[in-house]
Parts: C-alpha cells; structure tokens; sequence
C-alpha cells in the first residue's frame, strides 16, 4: 500500500479510487483489519459484516472497472444499529431484540448502498437513543478513542468512535436531542442533524417520532455535505419528508462567508455550568469565524431555560407509545427485557401521557415547544446563523453521571431545544481541553443546511483540526 | 406556587406500570418511584409559564394532510413478516389467549 490510509476522507478515497490508486477490497480489508484490532478496547460495533462488506466492495471494483461512476461506490461506512438493515442483525443497542433480523432497509440505507456504499457494520449506541453518553447501551459501552476511560458521547456512540478511531470512512446516526452532534463533538468529527423531515425516518426504529432527526458522523464537512445530498429529500414512506429540492451543497462549499450575520445567544453563554476551558475555546473560535468576515452579535433565546423541561416531557411520552409495540410477538423477547433506561422512560411518558396527566405535562409541553419555536424564528430574522458549543462540558469519565438522570439530562441543554424547533444544527470540531475534543454547534433556519456547511467548512479550512487523530 | 417536592407513591408507580405494561421487580419500583418523582419535580419548570394563549405544536415543519394515490404496492410475503416471530400457527402470529374461560 503506497498511501497512508489513516488520514483519508471520503473525497480522497474517491479521488485514491478512481485512479486506480487501490481498491475498494483493500480499504474494506484494511478497515476491517482495524476493528479487529482495536474494536476489543473501542466497543463501536455491534455487528461486523465481513463476508457482506468484501462482497459489495467486489462489486464496486468491478463497477468502478468498468468506468461506472456513483458518489459512493466503493466507501467503507458503518450504520448505526437503529437502522434497519436487510438480512443484516438489527438491535437498537438493546436486548429485547437482540436478535432481529430485519426483512428489509431503512430508505436512508438503501440510498447510500444504491450510492455505492459498503455497509462494513453496525454500531453500538444507547439502546433505542436513550443517553448522551452511550452507556445505556444494553452490551458494553463504547469508549472515547482520545481517553478510553471516558465516554464517546451518545447515543450515536459507536457510530463516533468507529470513525475517529478509524475504522470507517463516514457512519450513520440518529438525533432526537443531542445524539449526533455531542458524539460528533467529544470525538473531534463532524455530524449533522437535519431539519426535521430532512431524511426520511422510514426504516429507522422510532425513538420520539416528531424529533427523530436522520443523519451522519464524518471527518470534514465535505463527506458531511456528500453523504447529505444522498439521503436528504421526498420519501413517499415517510409523510413528514416535504417535497422541497435537495440543493447540491457540495458546489458551495468555499463560498465566502463575508458579511454573514451570527447571533451568539446570551443564555447559552450565561448559562451555570458551562465549562470554562470550553468557554474559551468556543469563543477562540468564533473569533476565527469573525476574522472570515463574518459579524457577531448577541442574541436572545427567552425560554432557553424551559428547553430541558418541555424536552422531558414530550420525548418519554413519544417514546412509551412507540415502544409499547416491542411485545415479543412478531419479534424479539418480553417486555421486562428492556433495560433500565427505556424502563425509567417509559414509566415518565405513560404517566405524562395517562388520564387526568395528558393537559398538565404534554399538551403544556407541546404550547412551551411554540414559545421555543418562535424563539428561533425571531432570532432568524437578524441573524443567519446562531453559534454555541455543543456540549457544556468535555468528555467526562464512564460512570460519573450514571446514578443522577437529572444531571445527565443537563448535558444537552444547548442541543435539545434545535430538536423542540425542528431546525438544523452541524458539529465542527473547534479543538481540545487537556487533549479531549470539543466541537462548535452552528444552527441554522428550517431547510438552510446549505449555510451552516458554508459556515462550517470556512472554519474547517482555516483551522484543520480534523486532521489530529487520537492515539490508540 | 409552593414547591413541594413532589412524590409518587407506590401505588401510583405500580398503577403506572400496569398501564406502561411492564412487570418490576420490587428493586425497580423503589428505583423508579425515586427516580421519577425527582424527573415530575424538574418537567414541573414548565408551569411557571404563562401559556393560556398558545396554539400548541405538534408538528415542527408544518405539513399537513399528506395523500398519495391508494394503489397496491410492493409489500413484505406473509413468511417474511413472520420470519422474526417465535410462535407461529398455520401463518399467523400464535399470542397468548386474552380471555380466560371460567
């Protein structure tokens, strides 16, 4: 093997692939030798597709002989394991269905495996979304690549750590509050969470359905926007996915960001419990982000404060209806299967959503969702993009949160409430406290994903941390 | 508002249980009646709100009504569907019977 291929992206294995360079069965063999060796510390996979992997990656050297060109063909990714896969072992992270086989693809899956894709496994999350941290995954917990004695970041967390510790090109990953953009951030990658509606949900195991965001985890936000412009747009299975084109986001990527307007809420600053080492860094990058051309000024997000709470209360009663189908009739095992997390949720969105209960918490949550919505809305209108950290705090220990729910629901205070309006947000790596990634979080308006790509490739390109990688 | 710590008794979280259809260990019901009185008193913020006036949201994009044409289309074989299922009889999914006889 003449290059290196630790440092590749999607876009210079596509470049690596069609000059013939190598081919896909030896970057699918490479990656593949890696989960072997490492994957016994990292715990990013739940499934590992050998055989199937090889298989499409001989496919796509035959395709790519014979001049047949597709965006993905021939590209190592992994999917996180709440995407149904075809005749490919499907879990959520959890044990009550820790054997189902799926007779069929989530829409995101198909489209990336008709992009030419090679699925080469399936990642380890918390079981069904539920955490921040992937430590309720129903196995054992993933590990941060950077720290192994800290967490990745959930619940997309074995999708984060694959990728970072290199095991994969690009991995797939859900959001309903956090999931993609703090593993994105506590394991210096970029990850984005869609409008809602973006990506179609057909195929993917239902955590809160008027939340669930469909997205990915990559090293630059060029694979991001790449990866995007394939499962972004109109699922006649899933109604909610509007019928508004997919731009191209690709072709503006280096646009000048000259001029643009970036609100910087104040409670997101103010806020108790924001790290000071990631304060700093955070602001460090938004004066980089302001020597681009850019204009800062602060803005206001008046219910910031009620975020958490209406979180926790319209996402555990989506969740107990969707989970009320997992019986162990048509699939997997008995309800007491379910591990203590999904347990605690179920319980709170059953008695939210119970007789007598249903004005007072979701019917209340769902007019405190309007306040925050506009919040957003409001703020849009003098500003193009609003910035803050992805996580108050950096990567912390596994186990040090896990006896306090409370405070582990804390964690997502400036992610949660892009869920309750519905918008996008990206994850750009924006550099490391004491040797641990943190990750800069920039929101956008419903369907503008185009411009936090353009905002986050300008800082990518000046800054380049994508280009640290941890030592294993 | 006087804040009183809220909490859920026994009873309640057994009730809760019945509903969510989920047996607990005695160990679980102490857990969780600690655990989710202390989740009511945090998502009780919201009641500092005034929100008399508000439309609630239920849909974040606005869509609504969303028809397609009612015409057959590819769906899963009656052995696929059932492929997952560990009790099966004569092609239907086999459940355990609802109504006892007396």
């Amino acid at each position: 093997m003449s290059m290196d291929f630790i440092d590749l992206t999607i876009q210079r294995a596509i470049e690596g692939l069609n000059k013939k360079e190598f081919s896909s069965t030896e970057l699918t063999k490479y990656y593949l030798t890696r989960i072997k060796k490492f994957d016994d510390k990292i715990h990013a996979f739940l499934t590992i597709c050998e055989d199937t992997s090889l298989k499409q990656a001989k496919q796509a050297d035959d395709q790519i002989a014979k001049g047949i060109n597709k965006p993905l063909l021939g590209i190592p990714m992994a999917i996180k394991d709440l995407f149904s896969t075809k005749d490919i072992r499907t879990t959520a992270g959890s044990k009550i269905i820790d054997n189902y086989i799926p007779p069929y693809n989530a829409t995101a899956v198909k489209r990336l495996i008709e992009s030419g894709a090679v699925i080469i496994g399936k990642t380890n999350q918390d079981a069904w979304g539920h955490g921040s941290s992937g430590e309720n995954t129903d196995t054992i917990p993933a590990r941060n690549p950077y720290d192994l004695d800290r967490v990745p970041g959930g619940s997309s967390s074995g999708s984060a750590a694959a990728v970072s510790s290199n095991m994969c090109l690009a991995a797939t990953g859900t959001d309903t509050g956090s999931s993609i953009r703090l593993p994105a951030a506590y394991c210096n990658l970029v990850g984005i969470k869609p409008t809602y509606g973006r990506v179609s949900r057909f195929g993917i195991i239902a955590m809160a359905s008027s939340f669930d965001s469909i997205g990915h985890i990559t090293k630059t936000v060029h694979d991001c926007a790449l990866i995007y412009e394939i499962t972004a747009g109109r699922d006649s299975y899933d109604a909610t996915t509007p019928d508004i084109p997919v731009p191209k986001y690709t072709s503006t990527l280096g646009k000048n960001i000259k001029g643009l307007k970036i609100g910087l809420p104040k409670e997101y600053f103010n806020a108790e419990g924001f790290d000071p080492k990631v304060k700093a860094i955070t602001l460090t990058a938004i004066k980089k982000i302001e020597e681009l051309g850019a204009h800062i000024q602060e803005i206001s997000l008046p219910h910031t404060d009620y975020a958490m709470a209406c979180y926790y209360i319209l996402v555990p009663s989506e969740i107990s209806s969707n989970l009320a189908r997992f019986d162990g009739i048509r699939y997997g095992h008995e309800r007491k299967t379910f591990g203590d997390e999904a347990k605690r949720r179920i319980m709170l969105g059953t008695h939210t959503l119970s007789s007598g209960y249903y004005g007072a918490y979701y019917l209340k949550a769902s007019k405190v969702r309007t306040l925050i919505k506009k919040d957003f809305e409001d703020a849009f209108k003098n500003v193009d993009v609003i910035i803050g950290p992805s996580s108050p705090i950096p990567p912390f220990k596994i186990g040090e949160k896990t006896d306090n729910p409370v405070q582990m629901y804390l964690m997502d205070i400036f992610t949660c409430p892009v869920n309750i309006a519905g918008i996008p947000a990206i994850n750009v790596p924006c550099g490391f406290t004491d040797g641990l990634p943190a990750g800069l979080q920039i929101i956008g308006p419903q369907f503008k994903e185009e411009r936090l790509f353009e905002v986050a490739y300008a800082y990518e390109q000046k800054t380049e941390w994508y280009k640290q990688k941890p030592k294993l | 508002m006087g804040k009183s710590k809220t909490v859920l008794s026994t009873a309640e979280v057994r009730h809760i249980a019945k509903l969510a259809n989920l047996e607990l260990t005695d160990k679980e019901l102490a857990r969780l009646q600690k655990q989710l009185s202390d989740t009511v008193d945090f998502i009780s913020k919201i009641d500092e709100l005034d929100i008399k006036n508000i439309e609630p949201t239920s849909q974040t994009t606005g869509l609504e009504n969303v028809f397609r044409e009612d015409t057959v289309r590819e769906s899963l074989s009656q052995q696929k569907a059932l492929a997952n299922a560990k009790s099966q009889y004569k092609g239907f999914f086999k459940v355990k019977a609802i109504f006892e006889e007396e």
